[in-house]
This record gives C-alpha cells, structure tokens and sequence, in this order.
C-alpha cells in the first residue's frame, strides 16, 4: 500500500500529510499532478492548501485538472479516496462529493480547534471510533461553509452520508459549535462509495504527537492500513 | 462565422448566506451610505466566434455549467451581443 498525495500548484498539506501517514506506518508519497497518479494507485489523498490560489472558486481549477480524471476512476474502482480542506473543496467541485464549500459565515479566515462528532462508526474512515465520538481536529479555512441543496441535503442525511459534524465537547450539535455557518453543522461527508470521502478539518494535523495537541485525526487516516 | 461576446453573469442564489456582500454593504454603511441590501456577481466576458448568435449563446452556456458557476450556490445568466 503506497497513497499518492498529489500536489497540485499551491497544495501545502501535502508534506503534512505523506508524514502523518508514514508516522502511522502507512507508505506515502506525493505525486505532482501532471505526473498522473500510478497505474494502480492504493489509496489517495487530496490535500489541504490554495491549489491555483483559489481563483474562481476554491478547489474549481484542481477538480478539472486532468489528473482529476484518474482520481475520479479510482474512485469508482473502489479505490479509498480522502480530501481534506483544499482537497474537500476540490472533491465537491469535482463531483466527487456533494454539495460545496464556500465562504465562511463569519467571512474569516478560521484557524482553531474544533471538536467533530462521529456520525457512523462502519465506514473506512471511523472504524477506529464508536459512533457518538467526539474527536478534536483542527479546522484552517475561509471557505468551509458546506452548502447544499435542501432535497439533497435529505437525501444526503437519509442515505447516512454525513460522516462527521461540528459538535460541542460533549457532543452536542449546536449553532455555537458551528465554526463556519455550514449547513446542519456538516463537517465532512461521504461520496457515492464509502470509500470516497471529505471533510473540511485536519486530521493530518492531529495525528503527530510531537506538534499536535491532539492525535484524535489518526483514525481517519488508518483507513489507508 | 461571426464575433461574439458572450457576457455570463454569475450570482449566489437567493437565499444563500454572502457574507462578503454583507461585510462590503457593513462597510458602506460605515462611510456613512444608507442602503437595505447588497448582492454581488460575478461577470464574465467571452469573446467568441460562432455561426451565430445562438450557437455563441449555447457554448457560453457550457462554460458556465462546467465551470464558471457552481449549480449548487449559484444561478447565471448569459448575453450574447456582436463584436
């Protein structure tokens, strides 16, 4: 198992994220974009950063970046796919995910801790966890608003597509426990597959130990194992 | 073949949260402007060439659909005049 990060011009999670990976003895390495991904690539990430510095939209230029295609492939394959930040941002223009992330409420850069409630327990992605967990992870975004339209929104809730929402430290989702106005306090959801999914915080920058002052993101990466 | 361009609007639709317009309208109150509400839009303008208006209008469309608007946030309209 060897996950391709692939770094587009202007990702800067990338590095963050080959080493939360390796930490967690998980192979990694990044691949620039236009290099494609590998014949058969195990596992991908979509890292956090200002790919294409944001112009447009967050995430517009990368998601029709020819390198998209081939995650796209992978992803239907079964491929595991994970975006994060940037790469949430890039998933949902690219169709990966539903929905869209765009300007915070507060119109502010956020950068802080927040604690994210479990929603399921039997996806890739939190099987580390029990459902009703709450985790803290860091957020880092001035476009995390997750938007989306209300039918799809139903339908998002009742196929138990939402995988992590902004919770209270006690696990209450409240409108004071959401950083950035996002619809429902969604944080991060799944794609078609369970093995595709995004979210807006960190987990790569709560998983090393020696700069983190949580490591409660590892789980989400263990999924790559 | 004739000159076009195409001018293609994009908006956030009604209903959805612009907390950049509402800083700006906050802004202009500061400076002492009364106003009740500010939208804000993005404006494109393609130069393209095309059999006629319609077939520029068409093309003009895609873009929006595939690119320059996000159907989810956004609503756009688009214009086509002669060059």
């Amino acid at each position: 198992m060897t996950v391709s990060v692939v770094q587009f011009g202007g990702s800067n999670c990338d590095r963050d994220a080959v080493r939360a990976l390796r930490h967690l003895g998980i192979d990694a390495e990044r691949r620039w974009h236009e290099d494609g991904l590998p014949a058969e690539p195990d596992g991908i990430v979509l890292p956090g950063g200002f790919s294409y510095g944001d112009y447009l939209r967050a995430g517009a230029m990368a998601a029709r970046a020819p390198v998209m295609a081939e995650v796209r492939e992978a992803a239907e394959a079964g491929v595991p796919v994970l975006g994060v930040c940037n790469g949430a941002q890039i998933g949902s223009e690219s169709g990966l995910t539903p929905g869209a992330f765009t300007t915070n409420a507060s119109a502010r850069f956020q950068c802080e801790p927040v604690h994210l409630r479990v929603e399921r327990a039997d996806t890739p992605w939190t099987a580390a966890y029990d459902e009703g967990d709450v985790i803290e992870v860091p957020i880092a975004h001035g476009e995390g608003r997750f938007e989306i339209e209300a039918d799809a929104h139903d339908e998002l809730v009742d196929e138990g597509r939402v995988l992590f929402r902004y919770c209270d430290e006690a696990g209450a989702v409240t409108d004071e426990a959401n950083p950035n106005g996002s619809t429902d306090n969604v944080a991060g959801v799944l794609g078609e597959r369970e093995t595709v999914a995004v979210l807006m915080p960190h987990p790569e920058r709560a998983t090393l130990p020696d700069v983190a002052t949580s490591t409660d993101g590892a789980g989400i990466l263990r999924a790559f194992a | 073949m004739t000159e076009f361009t195409a001018t293609v609007t994009v908006r956030l639709k009604r209903g959805v949260l612009d907390p950049e317009a509402e800083t700006t309208k906050k802004a202009l109150e500061r400076l002492g402007f009364e106003l009740s509400a500010l939208r804000s839009a993005d404006r494109f303008e393609l130069d393209l060439e095309a059999e006629d208006a319609e077939a520029a209008e068409t093309r003009a469309d895609e873009m929006a659909e595939r690119l320059l608007a996000n159907p989810t946030i956004h609503d756009y309209d688009v214009a086509v005049a002669e060059r």
